[in-house]
């Protein structure tokens, strides 16, 4: 690889090449050709099993794509498992379903991988992860279990936790999906400040288009594995160009 | 059109759903054949809990030098006989005089362990791996000696409950560890990995105990090189443990697969390597859902102990049943013996099980994401 096109990767947080993955003979992502710029906030939609959950997951390697390339950060996952620890740790990551650790308090989940994986000493990692709690306004819970909370601020503390880790990119995968309507508006209440702060390469998977239409800079939608459109959120909602998008669109705006 | 302002306030249950009366009635006189049962269990217990008793602790003799002043009418159980042999029954043929040995091996273990009971004790880790790896060598000096001015006491004069407890907690001890690495094994990724924990397990789950010890007392001498001489208790120990550890990894394994994938990921994904997430995040949350089973692994363990006997070891049981069943000075007194031998395996067995019911307790975080 050259110098200048060392440089030209370095630009972009994330490239997908040719991407194609198969579960068994199922073929989930059929040649995704995407490029993140650094600092760029993208939402994946579609309808469910259309691959866009599958699509992040491939970013920091939690499924193994089988044909193609992704280059994070500059470099070519290859599924070393020394390469995936460095990567993962600028790559943070939000589930649908929190995956906070159960047993660890709320404050032990957060320091867990600064002090273990960063190696950053106890008092200092347990001030940022205040710090962060404080940003996500629970600093009032960080010695409660996760357990105790609600799932509206078991996210947050989620979100909080991949922050510790200051990464480059953050992945949310169906952040509000698992939630109750009440709580919904408080994770995506993070979530915007989050992006509107800028600086952090985000890719959020979500069907909620108040928050697309809010700070996203490019909206993908995807079906049966493939991206079917990809546009500003503007033209994406007032001028869906394939009528796949047209029907998805109509039918979640119908409730 | 309803609309109301006001939440009612919560009052106190009726005195028909709680109390003394309710359990009664709902537990013991809830149906006719529950009554029938109910009366049939006070009626054996009337017949059997009485003279137990009269035989047990009114009639029995505590104090007592020659067999003699045990026997006679109206007389009931013979202590006395177990505690003029409590040397034999504690340490087996374990010199009197150097008593002090196990009984110092012993102190220092409690003391040592005492601090890992204390929540905000720091450095527990440090002082959980010096009990595991540096102990048990101080142990091995302080009890068979041959060293450091100690007269040597050979193993084959080891006996009683000291053996029982030696044997169990070192059985325990390695049986966690190991079980818990080849219940990774199992699951690992790595095919070589894999089959060999799978061939491992499955082999010592598939021979019995007994055979195990039979072939490390008797088989393993023959496949050694002449004239190599392999302590007879350690071989024994070595068996049990490789026994017991196959169990303990089949329950570690029930735990892992409990645990929600969601949390494998969400450890990776956060750029933990995989010892780092199995032993911050997986095992804890997966040893803590198979207390109960790993309890009753353990228990089983310590019980199972007596079958040493077969190998001519001379536990806590058959010191009792063999040297003190025999002894001239104090014939006939078997079911003494026995009663007593019973009592302590169920304490130690009950306390094992109280202390997992605990712990259980103080680690539920209320919560399985």
């Amino acid at each position: 690889m050259s110098e200048a096109n060392t440089q030209a990767q370095q630009d972009y947080a994330i490239r997908m090449i040719n991407l194609n993955k198969w579960y068994g003979d199922f073929h989930v992502l059929k040649n995704i050709n995407l490029d993140v710029a650094q600092g760029e906030r993208i939402v994946i939609c579609g309808p469910s099993g259309s691959g866009k959950s599958t699509v992040i997951r491939c970013i920091n390697h939690l499924e193994e794509h089988q044909k193609g390339q992704i280059i994070v950060n500059g470099d070519e996952i290859t599924g070393d498992v020394k390469q995936l620890e460095r990567l993962r740790r600028d790559v943070g990551m939000c589930f649908q379903h929190f995956n906070l650790f159960p047993h660890l308090s709320i404050l032990d989940n957060l320091t867990l991988a600064p002090i273990w994986v960063r190696k950053i000493p106890k008092a200092e990692a347990e001030a940022t992860a205040m710090k962060y709690l404080e940003r996500v306004k629970i600093p009032d819970q960080a010695n409660k279990y996760p357990g105790q909370l609600s799932g509206g601020q078991q996210q947050r503390v989620a979100i909080a936790r991949s922050l510790c880790m200051n990464p480059k990119i953050m992945l949310f995968d169906e952040p509000t999906s698992a939630l109750d309507p009440e709580m919904i508006s408080e994770v995506l209440d993070v979530m915007v400040e989050l992006a509107e702060e800028g600086g952090m390469t985000m890719l959020c998977v979500t069907h909620e288009m108040g928050f697309a239409k809010q700070v996203a800079d490019r909206v993908i939608f995807m079906d049966a594995g493939q991206i079917i459109e990809e546009n500003t959120p503007n033209e994406f909602f007032n001028n869906p160009q394939s009528e796949r998008t047209q029907l998805f669109l109509s039918q979640i705006i119908a409730h | 059109m309803y609309v109301t302002d006001k939440i009612l306030p919560e009052l106190p249950a009726p005195s028909n759903a709680k109390g003394l009366v309710y359990w009664l009635k709902n537990n013991l006189f809830s149906s006719p054949l529950n009554i029938v049962i109910t009366f049939l269990g006070f009626y054996l217990v009337y017949k059997i809990l009485p003279p137990a008793i009269q035989w047990a602790f009114i009639d029995a003799t505590w104090v007592a030098e020659t067999r003699e002043e045990c026997l006679g009418e109206g007389k009931g159980a013979c202590w006395a006989y177990i505690g003029n042999r409590f040397g034999q029954v504690m340490y087996g043929f374990y010199p009197p005089a150097e008593y002090w040995r196990p009984n110092l091996a012993g102190i220092l273990l409690i003391l040592l362990t005492i601090p890992l009971f204390i929540e905000k004790m720091p450095k527990k880790v440090w002082l959980g791996a010096f009990i595991l790896l540096v102990f048990p060598f101080i142990a091995y000096v302080l009890i068979h000696g041959g060293m450091l001015g100690l007269s040597e006491v050979g193993t084959d004069r080891w006996g009683g409950l000291m053996l029982t407890l030696i044997i169990s907690l070192v059985g325990i001890a390695a049986a966690l560890p190991l079980g818990i690495i080849l219940a990774l094994g199992r699951r690992s990724e790595m095919p070589i990995v894999k089959s060999i924990s799978i061939i491992f397990i499955e082999f010592w789950r598939g021979v019995p105990l007994i055979t195990v010890l039979f072939m490390a007392s008797v088989m393993l001498p023959l496949f050694l090189p002449a004239g190599s001489d392999f302590d007879k208790l350690a071989r024994a120990m070595i068996g049990i443990i490789l026994f017991q550890s196959a169990y303990v990894a089949e329950v570690v394994r029930g735990g892992l697969q409990a645990i929600p994938k969601g949390q494998y990921e969400a450890a990776v994904a956060m750029g933990l390597s995989y010892w780092k997430s199995m032993f911050l995040i997986i095992l804890p949350q997966a040893l803590k859902l198979v207390i109960p089973g790993l309890v009753n692994t353990f228990i089983a363990l310590f019980k199972d102990t007596t079958l040493v006997l077969i190998i001519g070891l001379f536990d806590l049981l058959l010191i009792i049943e063999n040297v003190l069943g025999s002894d001239a000075a104090w014939l006939g007194f078997f079911t003494e013996g026995l009663v007593f031998a019973a009592f302590v395996f169920w304490i130690f067995c009950f306390s094992m099980s109280r202390y997992s019911m605990a712990l259980e307790r103080k680690l539920d975080t209320g919560h399985r994401s």
